[in-house]
C-alpha cells in the first residue's frame, strides 16, 4: 500500500469541504518514471470535470489511483472528506468507465448492468427496477438479452456507461470513454453524455486528451503535462488566458512572440517585441522577464493601413489558404516570426485580395494577448 | 486445370492419411467382436458379443480398469485444482520465485517420461514410501498440473485484465471478482484441461510402470497380458474408452459452437490433441 506516512495534514483545508474528491500530493512512480508528480487536485460535486493531456502525461494513472487500481507512492486520496488511500476499489464509492469498456463478455446487457447492484444486497426486484431506468436514460432499452460482442461500439460505450451509473456513486470516473468510437458517433454521445451527467447530477471526472471534447464537456479542465497539472479553469480561461506555453499549445493554436516588458500603466503593460515593435496587453497579466506573448490566430486582423489603438506587427504573407469556412494566412515578421492568421470567409468568391508574397499590417486589440513565461522548447 | 487435380491429389491424401490413422483403432474395436479360436485374438475366428456381455471376465483386469479410472479421477481433480491457482498466480501476480517456477512448471512437459518414472522412484525409495495407488495419483498429478497450467494460462493471459478490476470497481471482493468473471471466462479452458489430463492419465504406461509398486492399472495389465496374449475383454474396454473420449470431445465442441453462436462471434474451439486411452 501507498505510504501515508506523509499525511498529517488536518483535514480542515478549504478545498476539501465542498470537492469530492481530494489527490493531496500524490505521487506515482513506475521503476525510474514519475508517472503522476506531487499532484494536488480537488474535484468540486456534482460538475462535470475533465482531465485533458497529451498521450503519457499521467492521466490515466491518476484516474486509477481515485478508483484504487494503483497505490500512490506518496501522497493522499479523499473521497468525500474519508482518506481511502488504502481501500481497495471494490470498497470505494466511485465507478470507472473504462476504456476498453471491460464489459463481462459472458454476461448479457441486464446482468453486466446489474453486476454491482448484486453485490450488494438489494431485492431482486429493485434490481431490475434500476437497471430498467438507467437502460432507459442511456437508451438501451431492449437490449437486455444482448451480449456484449452483439453490440455496436456506441452501445459498449453506453453498456459501461450504465453498468457505473446504475450504482449511483460519489463519482464516475470515465478514461476516454470516447476514444474508440468514429468521430461522429463521438460527437453524438459527448452531447449525450453530457445530458446524462445533467440529469444525474454525479460528478464526472472524464479523462480525455481531446481538447474539443473537454472543451465542449466540461464545466471544469486541469490541463496535465508530465504527471502535474500545468493549470486548471473553464474552457473560456484556458483558451483566452493560457498561462503556460504548454497550455497555450495544447489548446487551441497559439501564435507566440517573444517580448520584453518596458512600462505598465493601471490599465495596459508594454512590451518590446524582439525585432523592436511596441504592443500592449492587459495589465494585470504583466511579468517580468523572458516572456511571450500570446495572442489566437482569429484575434488577428490582416489590414494595409495603420489603424487606431491596435497592437501592429508587420509582416509578409507566406502562405494564404482558402478553407471553405475560413481563410488561414501564414505571416512571417521581420523577426523571423511566423504567424498564423485565421479570418471568417465573409468576402465570398470576391475575397482573396492578400496573396502570398503581400506586406501587409497584422493588428490585434490590445486586450487579447495573453503573456507565458518563455521555456526553452517544450512539446506543445 | 491445374487446381483440380491439385485439389483431388490432396483429398487422396488425405483420405490415406486418415486410413493410415484410423485402421488400428478399428482393429481393435472389431476384435472385441472376435470369438478366437485359441489365447491368441489375432485371428478373425468369427462373430461373439460374449466380451461385451462380460467384460470383466478376466481376472485382474475389472480392478486394473477401475484403477486406472479413479487414478485418473483423481489425479485431474488435484491438477486442475492446484494448476487453476498455480496459473492465476503466474499471470496475475508478481512474486519472488515467479520466473523460476513458470519454468519449473513447464519441466514435466519437456522431460522424457522414462527419466521422469525413473527419478520418482528413486524419490519416493529414498523418502521410504511403499509405491502404489498413493504414489501412481501423485505422479499422475505432477505431469498434469503441467498440462492444466499451460492451457489456462494461455486462456487468462487473452484475457482482459479490466474484467477483474471492473468486477471489484464494481463492488466483488476478489473471491467474488473469481467467481463470478474470471471462473466463467477460463471455463472452457478448465473443461479443454480436465478432458487432456483425465486421457493422459488412463493412457500412462511409462511413469505408471516406475511408481505402481503392486497396483495395477489398465496399460500395465494389457501389458502383462501381452505375452501370454491379449483377452478380447481388452478390446471391449478400449473401444467404451475411446467411445468415452470421443463423446466428450464432442460434447466439448458441441458446447464451444452453442456458446459461439450464442455469443454471435466465431469463438474457435479449444483444440485438443487427444489420444485416445489405448495401450501401446
Ligand atoms: N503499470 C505501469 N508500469 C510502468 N509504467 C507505466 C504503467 N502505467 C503507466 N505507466 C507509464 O506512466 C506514464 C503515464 O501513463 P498513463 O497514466 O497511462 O498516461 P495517459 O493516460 O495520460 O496516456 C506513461 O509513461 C506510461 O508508460
Ligand atoms: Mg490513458
Amino acid at each position: 500500500m501507498g505510504a501515508t506516512a506523509v499525511t498529517a495534514t488536518p483535514k480542515s483545508e478549504p478545498a476539501a469541504t465542498d470537492a469530492d474528491i481530494v489527490l493531496r500530493g500524490v505521487t506515482k512512480r513506475f521503476g525510474d518514471l514519475t508517472a503522476v508528480d506531487a499532484l494536488d487536485l480537488s474535484i468540486p460535486r456534482g460538475s462535470f470535470f475533465a482531465l485533458l493531456g497529451p498521450s503519457g502525461c499521467g492521466k490515466t494513472t491518476t484516474l486509477r489511483m481515485i478508483g484504487g487500481f494503483e497505490d500512490p507512492t506518496e501522497g493522499t486520496v479523499l473521497l468525500g472528506g474519508q482518506d481511502v488511500t488504502d481501500l481497495p476499489p471494490f470498497k470505494r464509492d466511485v465507478n470507472t468507465v473504462f476504456q476498453s469498456y471491460a464489459l463481462f463478455p459472458h454476461l448479457d446487457v441486464q446482468r453486466n448492468v446489474a453486476f454491482g447492484l448484486e453485490r450488494r444486497k438489494l431485492s431482486k426486484h429493485a434490481v431490475r427496477e434500476r437497471v430498467a431506468q438507467v437502460l432507459e436514460l442511456t437508451q438501451l432499452t431492449g437490449m437486455e438479452k444482448r451480449k456484449p460482442n452483439q453490440l455496436s461500439g456506441g452501445q459498449q460505450q453506453r453498456v459501461a456507461l450504465a453498468r457505473a451509473l446504475v450504482n449511483r456513486p460519489r463519482a464516475l470516473l470515465l478514461d476516454e470513454p470516447l476514444g474508440a468510437l468514429d468521430l461522429r458517433l463521438r460527437r453524438q454521445l459527448q452531447i449525450e453524455l453530457k445530458r446524462i451527467q445533467t440529469d444525474v447530477g454525479l460528478t464526472f471526472v472524464h479523462v480525455t486528451h481531446d481538447q474539443e471534447e473537454a472543451m465542449t464537456l466540461a464545466d471544469e479542465i486541469a490541463v496535465m503535462s508530465e504527471g502535474r497539472i500545468e493549470q486548471r479553469g473553464s474552457a473560456t480561461d484556458l483558451y483566452e488566458t493560457p498561462r503556460t506555453q504548454f497550455v497555450a499549445n495544447f489548446l487551441g493554436l497559439s501564435n507566440l512572440i517573444d517580448a520584453r516588458l518596458t512600462g505598465r500603466d493601471p490599465r495596459y503593460a508594454t512590451y518590446e517585441t524582439h525585432d523592436g515593435a511596441t504592443v500592449r496587453a492587459p495589465s494585470e497579466l504583466a511579468r517580468d522577464g523572458a516572456v511571450r506573448l500570446g495572442v489566437r490566430p482569429e484575434k488577428l486582423e490582416i489590414l494595409t493601413e495603420q489603424p487606431e489603438g491596435m497592437n501592429v506587427l508587420r509582416g509578409r504573407v507566406e502562405v494564404a489558404a482558402f478553407l471553405g469556412v475560413s481563410l488561414q494566412y501564414v505571416v512571417r515578421t521581420p523577426g523571423g516570426e511566423e504567424l498564423t492568421v485565421i479570418e471568417q470567409n465573409r468576402a465570398g468568391a470576391n475575397g482573396g485580395t492578400v496573396g502570398p508574397g503581400r506586406d501587409v499590417l497584422l493588428a490585434w486589440r490590445p486586450e487579447h494577448p495573453f503573456v507565458v513565461d518563455k521555456e526553452t522548447e517544450h512539446a506543445g | 486445370m491445374k487446381r483440380p487435380v491439385r485439389d483431388w491429389l490432396l483429398g487422396l491424401w488425405s483420405v490415406a492419411a486418415l486410413v493410415y490413422l484410423f485402421i488400428p483403432i478399428v482393429v481393435v474395436a472389431a476384435f472385441s467382436f472376435n470369438d478366437p479360436a485359441g489365447r491368441f485374438n489375432l485371428e478373425w475366428a468369427g462373430f461373439t458379443l460374449e466380451h461385451w456381455q462380460r467384460p470383466f471376465a478376466v481376472e485382474g483386469l475389472g480392478t486394473a480398469f477401475r484403477n486406472s479410472l479413479l487414478i485418473a479421477a483423481i489425479s485431474t481433480a488435484l491438477a486442475v485444482l492446484l494448476g487453476t491457482f498455480m496459473a492465476l498466480a503466474l499471470v496475475r501476480y508478481r512474486f519472488v520465485g515467479r520466473g523460476p517456477t513458470d519454468f519449473f512448471v513447464f519441466l514435466p512437459l519437456a522431460t522424457p517420461e522414462v527419466v521422469l518414472g525413473a527419478a520418482l522412484l528413486g524419490l519416493f525409495i529414498t523418502m521410504g514410501v511403499a509405491t502404489g495407488f498413493v504414489t501412481v495419483v501423485i505422479a499422475h498429478t505432477m505431469f498434469n498440473v503441467a498440462y492444466v497450467v499451460v492451457t489456462i494460462k494461455a486462456r487468462l493471459q487473452g484475457m482482459d485484465t479490466h474484467l477483474e478490476e471492473a468486477a471489484a470497481d464494481l463492488g466483488a471482493n476478489e473471491w467474488t471478482a473469481f467467481r463470478k468473471v474470471t471462473l466463467p471466462l477460463i471455463a472452457p479452458g478448465l473443461a479443454a484441461a480436465a478432458l487432456l489430463s483425465f486421457a493422459l492419465s488412463v493412457d500412462d504406461f511409462v511413469i505408471t510402470n516406475f511408481t505402481a509398486g503392486q497396483t495395477s492399472t489398465f496399460p500395465l495389465f494389457i501389458y502383462g497380458a501381452a505375452r501370454q496374449g491379449v483377452p478380447p475383454q481388452v478390446n471391449v474396454l478400449a473401444t467404451i474408452l475411446l467411445l468415452a473420449v470421443l463423446g466428450l470431445m464432442a460434447l466439448n465442441v458441441l458446447a464451444q459452437r452453442r456458446r459461439a453462436r450464442a455469443d454471435g462471434a466465431a469463438v474457435e474451439p479449444a483444440r485438443i490433441a487427444v489420444q485416445p486411452g489405448l495401450a501401446q
